[in-house]
């Protein structure tokens, strides 16, 4: 009756710019010298993780005006900082989040080639788009683009790329010495390409990579976001879910995926997930409570409650009750704080979600730093080894998961004791690698080879 | 160690399988490895045992084509390359003191974006990055983004390349290339280098009164800033740029830290130096270290005929004589070295080596012509300093930021050695 245990993937995100990440801890290092990077990246080798993961971000974050001071600032540059870890890591697949708004198909997908040639066949690209003129002030090609036109954008911007990594075939070069011939055909990378967003033409410059194409990843929750996964990525970065969440969410992708002519293993679902490691279950209970406190510290809890209240709340005491009068209701434009993608939940119904909170607050007697603490995200798995073990098991074989990108808060040692306890418990429990299977990462992640060129369904 | 007067600087220029279009043919040539990173940073760990300074990487936004306007059909070349800022990257952590300087093409690419690329390098490579920034009008680039109207140059402007409207349309498109370094020098600034605090009394992550937007509005682009990577290792990485002409001159003079230029004879040098230092000082920069280099193409051998023979060789495989911008030099390692030695009167800071073939001519740059200079006392013994501007003789520079007046950037943020002093 029982089919065979699946296999966990597990990966590693560099600890991001924002508050899950404490740099404010005595072990926390660098975020920018590249030993940082080379530390996290060959302690997710050592622990066989399939990949890497960097997120992106392309203006420094604002609020009220100002930069946002209170979390880690300032990231290197994507695809150069992970070229420069495929030269201290042999099996680490290498996932930049690159943008489809600010840039172009020809220059990302030569990227991408090269990334992947550089890397022996380890690129992967989680394919974003760009919601807010604010960020375009920093490019040429700035500007905003209305939500319903971002996805159609990354769509044709990805079938674009894939049409320019399919341009060389893989036998073109020769090389043939006694007669001359380089290539084969003087036709090598010719493609045309013409779309509303899209028009161009010519040969591209980079011969066929060794996965073919790097691994699509898609990393958005909404409607159009799943479809567009289900239709073209081979793997989704989802959030913060809770196991029932996380199962709901699962089905749903998965079932999608008929209806784009694929099956539910072309598809890995690799929620993001933090965790507090302990030698007990309690102790990890009162670490993760003081990592809580070290998440919002004061002043970040009236800065994250200025989110919502949209106003300036400097004088407000973070020990004290919430603000007694409500937010200042706004458009996503009009909001203080810039450049961060999570308060455009705030914008719906802030009214509302106040009031919800006050209600937390009275019912549990919690003050406006409390409150927080309470509903800001929570860490994925608290527990000892074990715990850890058998809800990151328990999550894959129950279908709430096909393994987690885990986000330590600490740069760049807080993989390390996950990868010295956690990782033991699954290989002995037979679900996780002992060593890597391939050399690429398509290979890793157990996904099919990639074949001939392979046109994309116009949305279902 | 004091710069001695007559210590020349050497830069190899990395490319394929070499210059010579028959390179890949040659018996010791590995073409099917061009695309794997150990062909990379092999020649890169040779150029380093070889003491130079730093290596270029070619690159275009376009397959490679011997027409200079428009693609060829040929088969019998080289055809394909890799992103030279990547590769240039994937060498940087594995390689010590050896400066990395990739080539970009800023006619199509956001200065945003290759800054941040840039100083990544300097990060991974711990202060040995750069830049040469090159400008791609051909219709067939254009093509590949679609995305901007450009006059491309044709057969006909070539043949009137001096007069006013062909001059106008080049200078627009140097000018350009001129507002797009400067993006990238505020950028590299636009970070004091203590902005990060790590107050943990307060919370605050940065000073953010030490990080500055730039604001740099011009016609071709604005942005805002300031950048998302922190000021990099050598707070200015070095931009290079190459010309043979008066208006890529202008941007030498006033843009660049090194110039690559292609005199064919000594009295050649000395009038080009003497236009880009004239360049500099009307551009304002008469006290900055401009650096400027000498490109060869270089075919070197035991012996003259030896070297003679090997490129008739490779002539007659590919069909026609090797021409170059720059003058190629076939020859020994001791007659190149007499060479460069005569040149470097002209007011030369060194040359920019292309060999003709690779492994091979790269191997006698490194182990013969590189030993017959030490033996002048015309070249380092051992590298003196451990970032790409200690090499070049430039300091760390101060922070334009810190320096000027914030709400009123000036026109340029190049830094001279008084600066620092």
């Amino acid at each position: 009756m029982s089919r065979p245990r699946k296999q966990v993937h597990l990966a590693a995100h560099f600890p991001g710019v924002n508050n899950t990440t404490v740099w404010s801890d005595p072990a926390g290092g660098s975020h920018i010298e590249f030993s940082s990077f080379a530390h996290f990246a060959q302690t997710a080798e050592r622990g066989k993780f399939d990949f890497l993961f960097l997120a992106e971000g392309l203006r420094l974050r604002e609020q009220g005006g100002k930069l946002y001071d209170l979390d880690v600032v300032g990231r290197p540059d994507t695809f150069t900082v992970l070229a420069a870890i495929a030269a201290v890591t042999e099996h680490l697949g290498v996932t930049g989040t690159i943008n489809s708004t600010f840039n172009e198909p020809y220059e990302v997908a030569r990227q991408f080639a090269s990334l992947d040639w550089l890397s022996g066949g380890r690129a992967a690209w989680n394919v974003v788009t760009s919601w807010d003129a604010f960020t375009g002030e920093n490019f040429r090609r700035g500007g905003y683009l209305p939500q319903d036109q971002r996805y159609e954008r990354a769509r044709t911007f990805l079938q674009t790329a894939i049409e320019l990594w399919d341009s060389w075939k893989g036998d073109e070069i020769v090389a043939d010495k006694e007669t001359g011939r380089f290539l084969s055909t003087p036709d090598a990378g010719s493609f045309a390409h013409t779309d509303a967003h899209f028009d161009i033409a010519g040969q591209f410059n980079v011969p066929r990579s060794p996965q073919g194409r790097p691994v699509i990843f898609q990393a958005g929750d909404s409607d159009e976001g799943r479809d567009f996964a289900a239709a073209q990525a081979d793997a989704i970065f989802t959030g913060h879910a809770t196991f029932e969440a996380g199962q709901v969410f699962y089905a749903d992708v998965k079932g999608r995926l008929a209806r784009f002519g694929r099956t539910p293993d072309q598809l890995l679902i690799l929620p993001a997930a933090t965790f507090v490691l302990g030698d007990t279950d309690a102790q990890a209970a009162e670490i993760a409570h003081e990592v809580r406190l070290q998440q919002v510290s004061p002043a970040t809890a009236v800065a994250f409650l200025e989110q919502l209240w949209n106003t300036d709340l400097s004088g407000l005491d973070p020990d004290g009750p919430l603000p007694d009068f409500d937010p200042v209701v706004s458009d996503v434009a009009g909001l203080i704080s810039k450049g961060r993608a999570s308060v455009r939940q705030f914008a719906k119904d802030p009214i509302g979600l106040a009031n919800q909170w006050r209600e937390l607050a009275a019912a549990k007697h919690l003050s406006a730093r409390e409150v927080v603490v309470e509903v800001t995200g929570r860490q994925s798995f608290v527990g000892s080894a074990d715990t850890i073990a058998t809800a990151i098991d328990r999550s894959v074989q129950e279908d709430a998961s096909d393994g987690f990108i885990l986000v330590p808060h600490i740069t760049p040692g807080g993989l390390d004791r996950f990868v010295d306890e956690v990782v033991p418990l699954l290989q002995e429990r037979g679900v996780y690698r002992t060593d890597y299977e391939g050399s690429t990462l398509r290979e890793n992640l157990g996904l099919a080879p990639v074949g001939a060129a392979r046109t994309v369904p116009a949305t279902a | 160690m004091p710069e001695s007067q007559n210590r020349i600087h050497l830069a190899v220029a990395l490319d394929g399988a070499g210059w010579h279009p028959a390179a890949w043919r040659e018996p010791d040539a590995r073409p099917l490895d061009l695309f794997t990173p150990a062909y990379w940073v092999e020649q890169v760990q040779q150029a380093e045992r070889g003491l130079i300074d730093f290596v270029t990487i070619e690159d275009s936004l376009r397959l490679q084509s011997d027409d200079p306007l428009e693609p060829d059909a040929r088969t019998d070349r080289v055809r394909g390359r890799l992103d030279a800022t990547l590769i240039a990257a994937r060498v940087a952590p594995v390689t010590s003191h050896i400066g990395l300087v990739p080539t970009a093409i800023v006619t199509h690419t956001e200065p945003f974006h290759l800054s941040k690329a840039i100083a990544t390098i300097d990060y991974a490579s711990t202060g040995r990055a750069g830049v040469r920034v090159q400008t791609d009008t051909r219709a067939d680039t254009n093509a590949h983004f679609g995305r901007r109207e450009i006059q491309p140059l044709r057969r006909e402007d070539v043949a009137a390349i001096a007069s006013p409207e062909v001059q106008q349309r080049l200078r627009d498109s140097f000018d350009e290339a001129a507002a797009y370094v400067e993006v990238l020098r505020r950028l590299w600034d636009s970070w004091e280098d203590d902005a990060e605090i790590r107050d943990v009394a307060t919370g605050r992550f940065i000073d953010r009164d030490k990080l500055h937007y730039i604001d740099f509005e011009s016609r071709w682009f604005s942005v805002k800033g300031p950048s998302i990577t922190p000021r990099p290792p050598q707070g200015q990485p070095i931009v290079a740029a190459l010309g043979h002409a008066t208006v890529p001159y202008q941007l030498i003079a006033r843009s660049t830290d090194v110039g690559f230029v292609t005199p064919h004879d000594a009295a050649q040098a000395t009038a080009i130096v003497a236009e880009i230092r004239a360049e500099q000082e009307a551009a304002g920069r008469a006290n900055d270290t401009v650096h400027v280099f000498a490109d060869l193409v270089v075919f070197l051998d035991d012996t003259r005929e030896q070297a003679a023979s090997r490129r008739q060789r490779l002539d007659e495989r590919a069909g026609a004589d090797y021409t170059s911008d720059a003058l190629v030099f076939t020859g020994t390692p001791s007659e190149l070295a007499d060479l460069l030695l005569d040149w470097q009167a002209a007011g030369l800071s060194g040359y920019r080596l292309r060999p003709g073939t690779v492994p091979h001519d790269l191997a006698r740059i490194t182990n013969a012509l590189v030993p017959e200079l030490q033996r002048r006392g015309a070249f380092r013994t051992s590298y003196e300093a451990s970032t790409l501007r200690g090499l070049l003789g430039l300091p760390r520079p101060s922070n334009h930021y810190r320096d000027h007046d914030h709400d009123h950037p000036a026109t340029t943020t190049t830094t001279t050695a008084a600066d620092v002093a």
